[in-house]
């Protein structure tokens, strides 16, 4: 059976709720749902970051989330995925990225979501810029976010 | 022409979101990237830094990716979302 994918790359917050009745809305077939939302952190690399500044590269950034999806999708025995990321601008306690998917048990749903976010972020053209009391800066990409590739 | 972006701090290194490179200036990626290099010390500093990565066509490619005219080729620094 195919599986349902669907992504999106917006500037509006999304509402976890309605994400969630959307993986589960008419779906008898899967036993399991995992879900996990990134937010933004008001501390990041012991600086307190007051606003920060999401900049994608439009047209790769869907393409990207979609074959990522399709990894998953292939790995793993998954009915629904859903991809949701933000762009623009962002302040400390909203929520980023969501990555939602559902199986007919827990561990591919699980596995599903731990894999599309260890690879949303290091393939997924997004850039962010902290502001805070100290000035503003690119955040730098992390040696520790390569790594967690390797288990897969 | 090979249309070329920049994001990021890149984007503003160069002080250039976009330009249009003529085809037949470069032959692959790694050539481009020399070609842009030479439109001042600026785009030489910016763009000598090893961990920028290329995409052609919005997909991640290599140095020696063959590009030619009416591809989208772009350079950034490493993705930091999620």
């Amino acid at each position: 059976m195919s599986v349902a994918v669907s992504i999106a790359v917006q500037r509006e917050a999304f509402d976890v709720g309605a994400e969630y009745a959307q993986l589960r809305q008419h779906n008898c077939a899967d036993g399991a749902t995992a879900m996990f939302t990134g937010s933004v952190r008001d501390l990041n690399m012991a600086q307190s970051v007051s606003c920060l500044e999401l900049e994608h590269y439009p047209g790769m950034t869907e393409k990207v989330l979609r074959e990522i999806a399709g990894q998953a999708a292939g790995r793993w025995q998954l009915g629904r995925v859903r991809i949701v990321h933000r762009f623009g601008r962002l302040h400390p306690g909203e929520d980023i990225v969501f990555v939602g998917s559902t199986a007919p048990h827990r561990q591919a749903a699980l596995d599903a979501c731990a894999f599309m976010m260890d690879f949303l972020k290091t393939r997924a053209p997004f850039w962010k810029k902290e502001s805070g009391p100290e000035g503003e800066h690119w955040v730098a990409a992390r040696q520790s976010d390569l790594k967690a590739l390797d288990k897969w | 022409m090979i249309r070329v972006l920049f994001f990021a701090g890149l984007r503003e290194q160069l002080a250039c979101a976009e330009i249009s490179v003529p085809a037949e200036t470069c032959g692959t990626l790694a050539e481009l990237r020399a070609h842009l290099g030479g439109r001042g010390e600026q785009w030489r500093s910016a763009l000598a830094d090893d961990n920028l990565q290329m995409a052609l066509n919005r997909s991640v490619a290599t140095p020696d990716t063959a590009v030619g005219g009416g591809d989208e080729v772009a350079f950034f620094p490493p993705v930091t979302g999620g």
